[in-house]
């Protein structure tokens, strides 16, 4: 095995691990406030999971880009990487929703513990309390789409 | 506990925090005939054990041991509501100093406190066990009750103990690393030395009492406070006006109730800013002080009620409430 498969696979790595690792907090820390809420208010079960689950959004996006690389790079199709410079394209590709997947998740969790917070005190406030961790959501999917492109283009 | 740690609790509290008395409940109630139909109302909120037998004083009674409950419940770090407790365990210490050194016992003023009740605090003084006690309690106890002893003066003594409770508190909210719980003992130590001041300028106190009695905090520069204080009313008006509390100043100014009043409200307005905070134990202290605040609240319109004070004088009582 060559060092441009060593870097494309570290690359698919990192786009599963880091995203992963922040939606696994950011739905976490979502999962504590929304069962503190539905102890006291059952009725908000369906409002409060809404929101748990949105950081863990993140996590899908990088195990999108990561299967999209495996299929480009000659693990589940296409041709195996051959140099090292294709390989660290395929690294720098990945890293986009690696980091930003890892950052955001951290914040969009926190976001959604304000929000579990907000529904808790005004439920029929639900419509807005959504809209403040779907603000950080945005910069999740730019780094997406950045990522997918620049697998796709290599 | 890091401040993550808290996300399930909070959550709860944030719920909790919609029966909580507003404002205006509190002015409703002011305007009800009777205490009967104030435990009525507070009945249909929730508050008591549902049994149609039940008097004010239980009432409230169970709505402080539910508070208690949930605290535990929440497993919220126990230091905070030990240094929140100290006021309750100086006043225990107070009643059983008293209890000893009278021939008239007055069990009734006691708080129901675990391991610090009555009989302890009695097996302690009887025995002269200071070790038994807390640490920040030990050198005020002995001094407390030698004093008594020693004088009979229940007011020295009451002084001294104060003092020690003051100092603790000071101590432990600095220490606790808890911004809001450092926050709320600073505010509370340095309204209470105001109003030390404010009484003893009243009753004609010198120098030297106010020195013993006035606590140093962060806020406050008590020298210069006692110093205004034993000069006349305005002076301590001019020094509070020109060191951050001016709104004390005109609450003396208006009446001693709007004084007390703005005491109150004070240590509110310290908690205020933790219905925004999503972590960490400040919303837990907060809503446990709230509590305290709305049980303290409608302890004073039930006894208004029962005295036959007028809406119009009870309304010159009520504080402001964080619900």
């Amino acid at each position: 095995m060559n060092m441009g498969m060593v870097f494309a696979l570290m690359g698919a790595a990192l786009a599963t691990a880091l995203p992963g690792i922040g939606s696994a907090w950011g739905v976490g820390i979502a999962g504590q406030a929304a069962a503190g809420v539905v102890s006291e208010d059952p009725d908000q079960f369906a409002k409060v999971l809404l929101l748990q689950l949105l950081p863990g959004t993140q996590g899908i996006y990088g195990l999108l880009v990561a299967f999209i690389t495996l299929s480009n790079i000659g693990i589940l199709g296409g041709d195996p990487v051959k140099d090292t410079a294709t390989g660290m394209l395929y690294l720098f590709a990945c890293l986009p929703i690696a980091l930003v997947g890892l950052i955001s998740a951290y914040h969009q969790g926190r976001t959604s513990v304000a929000s579990i917070g907000l529904i808790a005190k005004k439920p029929d406030q639900f419509g807005k309390a959504m809209l403040f961790p779907a603000m950080v959501e945005t910069y999740a999917i730019l780094a997406l789409l950045i990522s997918i492109l620049s697998v796709s283009g290599i | 506990m890091s401040d993550l740690d808290y996300i399930y609790a909070v959550a709860r509290i944030r719920v909790k925090e919609k029966s909580l008395l507003s404002d205006d409940d509190i002015r409703r109630m002011s305007g009800m005939e009777n205490s009967r139909e104030i435990l009525g109302f507070l009945s249909d909120r929730g508050w008591g054990d549902g049994s149609p037998e039940e008097d004010g004083s239980r009432m409230l009674e169970t709505e402080e041991r539910k508070t208690a409950d949930l605290m535990k419940e929440l497993k919220a770090d126990p230091e905070i509501f030990r240094v929140l407790s100290y006021p309750r365990l100086y006043h225990n210490l107070k009643a059983g100093i008293r209890e000893l050194c009278s021939a008239d016992p007055p069990d009734h003023l006691y708080y129901d406190i675990e391991g610090f009740g009555r009989e302890e605090v009695r097996r302690i003084l009887r025995d002269k066990d200071y070790g038994a006690l807390p640490d920040h309690m030990r050198k005020t106890a002995q001094r407390a009750l030698e004093t008594m002893l020693r004088t009979q003066d229940g007011q020295k003594c009451d002084l001294i103990i104060d003092r020690g409770c003051l100092d603790a508190c000071e101590k432990a909210g600095r220490e606790s690393g808890i911004p809001l719980l450092a926050d709320y003992e600073e505010s509370t130590v340095a309204v209470t030395n105001i109003k030390i001041a404010v009484r003893a300028q009243k009753t004609g106190k010198d120098l030297k009492f106010l020195k013993e009695a006035l606590c140093p905090c962060r806020t406050l520069n008590t020298d210069i406070l006692a110093a205004a204080a034993v000069s006349g009313e305005a002076s301590l008006r001019d020094y509070l006006t020109n060191h951050g509390f001016a709104e004390a100043a005109e609450a003396l100014k208006d009446s001693p109730s709007a004084f007390e009043r703005w005491c109150d409200n004070r240590i509110i307005d310290a908690i205020l800013p933790q219905k925004r905070n999503s972590v960490s134990a400040g919303p837990l202290i907060a809503y446990y002080l709230a509590r305290e605040n709305e049980i303290r609240m409608v302890r004073i319109l039930l006894t208004a009620k029962a005295n036959g004070f007028s809406e119009e004088d009870i309304r010159k009582r009520i504080r402001k409430m964080y619900g």
